[in-house]
């Protein structure tokens, strides 16, 4: 077993424009993608259960040339409206980093 | 083959690159000296009150040695999104910057100004027509909307610029623009495959961001061709890799291979990526799908208020136990308060406290799924919003104040609840925005929203 963030070269979360959030989750190799993959831990399913959002609006992609999991949603709230706590969006991916991956 | 050379400058304008590596790629005889000076990311205060990011001397030392450069080797120098926001005002901060420079510097150019702030009249007229399209997710928009916004641009694409160039522009500033027109506009211009310049633009605009361990903002060149494009950084000891490259496409856009641009999207889904060498990535495969109609997307921001901000830790486990009905209950209460001070002449739809909670879940809000969970003490941060700045800060002072000792019920007698880091325990935080617009424009060509000046300098 393994943390993601332990498999990952790098999560991070951003603004993608000011009404988006996107999240990367992205591997140093191929075998490490591909592990990551095969253990299907990470899926536009249980994005949406941790982040309590309908999976239906969640983005899900596999980018194989970056070796990288891409998911995108519609933010809570419109960057730097008064409920807002994350101007550029940088600290969203926190959940994922935590993530167990097993063997 | 064709072959057009394009220098990536820094990923933003005034933050900064090494002098050895854009040295390096003026050597390589560029086509084009390009960099992006902007951005929605810092939030809507840009925009809204037309101030710039960076300071005039962050701005102009990149631009000194960018405008001495490319004049040098004769290739155009483009600069997009001027000031952050890339309204009016910040397009006139830049120009002032660029024209002290030439002064100082004794240099000669043609100079193209590009305004990409929009006209009121024109945008209503346009929203009348059913011609301006939302976005998802975008909020609700009407006349009002449009009216209300302190600033609003349109994203202008490669047309505006290519057609300075080709006016004889040497240098050309530029209001808002797509980030990726300002490096594809002359690729584009001189007949590189479309493909490959518009992949090459999204990978050039963020400078070294696409490299393996991106040490320092710094100068990236490419040369883009008709069917591929190389990169590679102009730091001896930066690094580009496939991976690296294709990274790229991941960030800051909600979707990794499709990037809409005002007159086609850039598709990468079919890209290819190959090292050259140790630092060098080709990439082919590329394609831009032309749209059968240009979309020039907007970005509006109003002002949201003026707000006094509150910093408070709370470390009280009795408090702590029922945080959120102590919080809710000394703002209802305090409504109370409100129309004392001000004699009812402000109600409580003219002004807002909003708590955040750090400790728990201020930093993901709704998204946090460990809200349940506290510790064994939290910041508190308060925001008081109000139209008018006077207010705001008489809210936040007797505020402040009223919640310090608002009571619990376990303790009997005064009890100062909150621990003030400051005092006076509010600040001033200034006038607030908020954006107004998710949405695109159908003009009827991709130059008629925006308005381009010559100057001879």
């Amino acid at each position: 077993m393994a943390m993601l963030g332990d498999l990952a070269r790098l999560i991070r979360s951003k603004n993608a424009g000011p009404f988006m959030l996107t999240f990367d989750v992205m591997f140093e190799d191929d075998a490490t993608y591909r592990r990551v993959l095969a253990a299907n831990v990470l899926t536009r399913e249980r994005f949406a259960e941790i982040y309590r959002v309908p999976a239906a609006e969640v983005q899900f992609f596999h980018h194989d040339a970056a070796c990288a999991i891409k998911i995108s949603i519609a933010r809570p709230c419109v960057q730097c409206d008064l409920d807002d706590g994350d101007a550029y969006g940088g600290q969203q991916h926190a959940p994922l980093v935590e993530l167990v991956i097993p063997d | 083959m064709v072959e057009i050379r394009v220098l990536s400058a820094t990923g933003m304008l005034g933050s900064g690159f090494l002098e050895s590596s854009f040295d390096r790629g003026l050597a390589l005889a560029p086509h084009v000296v390009a960099c992006d000076a902007g951005s929605t990311d810092a939030g809507p205060a840009y925009l809204g009150a037309g101030q710039a990011y960076f300071s005039p001397e962050a701005v102009g030392r990149d631009l000194r040695l960018m405008l001495r450069g490319a004049l040098r080797v004769g290739a155009p120098m483009v600069v997009g999104s001027c000031g952050m926001g890339g309204g009016d005002a910040g397009l006139e901060g830049v120009r002032d910057i660029v024209l002290e420079i030439a002064r100082e510097e004794g240099l000669n150019f043609r100079l193209a100004l590009i305004r990409s702030e929009q006209d009121k009249g024109y945008l209503k007229r346009r929203l009348a027509e059913g011609r301006i399209l939302p976005l998802h997710p975008a909020p609700p928009i009407d006349a009002d909307v449009i009216e209300r916004s302190s600033h609003i641009v349109g994203a202008m694409g490669h047309e505006p610029i290519a057609a300075a160039v080709e006016a004889g522009a040497q240098v050309v500033l530029a209001g808002r623009a797509t980030d990726t027109s300002l490096f594809a506009a002359v690729p584009v211009l001189r007949g590189a495959g479309e493909g490959p310049a518009w992949h090459a633009a999204k990978t050039l605009e963020c400078g070294t961001a696409c490299t393996v361990q991106r040490r320092r903002p710094d100068s990236i060149f490419a040369w883009v061709r008709d069917d591929h494009f190389d990169i590679a950084p102009l730091d001896p000891e930066g690094r580009c890799t496939p991976q690296s490259v294709a990274s790229h496409t991941l960030y800051e856009n909600a979707d990794p291979f499709l990037i809409t641009e005002p007159s086609g999207t850039i598709d990468t889904s079919t890209a290819r990526y190959e090292a050259l060498d140790e630092r060098t990535v080709r990439v082919s495969g590329s394609r831009f799908r032309t749209a059968n109609r240009v979309t020039i997307k907007l970005e509006g921001a109003e002002l949201a208020g003026y707000q006094s901000i509150i910093v408070a830790g709370v470390r009280e486990p009795f408090i702590l136990r029922q945080l959120d009905s102590w919080l809710d209950g000394m703002r209802a209460k305090f409504a109370d308060r409100v129309q004392e001070v001000f004699r009812g002449k402000v109600g409580p739809q003219d002004y807002s406290i909003r708590v955040r909670v750090y400790g728990r879940d201020g930093v993901m809000g709704k998204l946090e799924p460990r809200a349940q969970e506290i510790g064994h003490e939290v910041g508190l941060v308060f925001t008081i919003t109000a139209p008018e700045a006077k207010t705001a800060k008489a809210i936040a002072k007797s505020f402040g104040h009223f919640a310090l000792h608002f009571p619990i019920p376990e303790w009997r007698g005064l009890i100062s609840g909150l621990a003030f880091p400051f005092t006076p325990s509010e600040i001033d935080k200034g006038p607030v925005y908020r954006f107004t617009l998710n949405h695109v424009v159908v003009p009827d060509d991709a130059t008629e929203m925006f308005r381009t000046e010559m100057l001879e300098v």
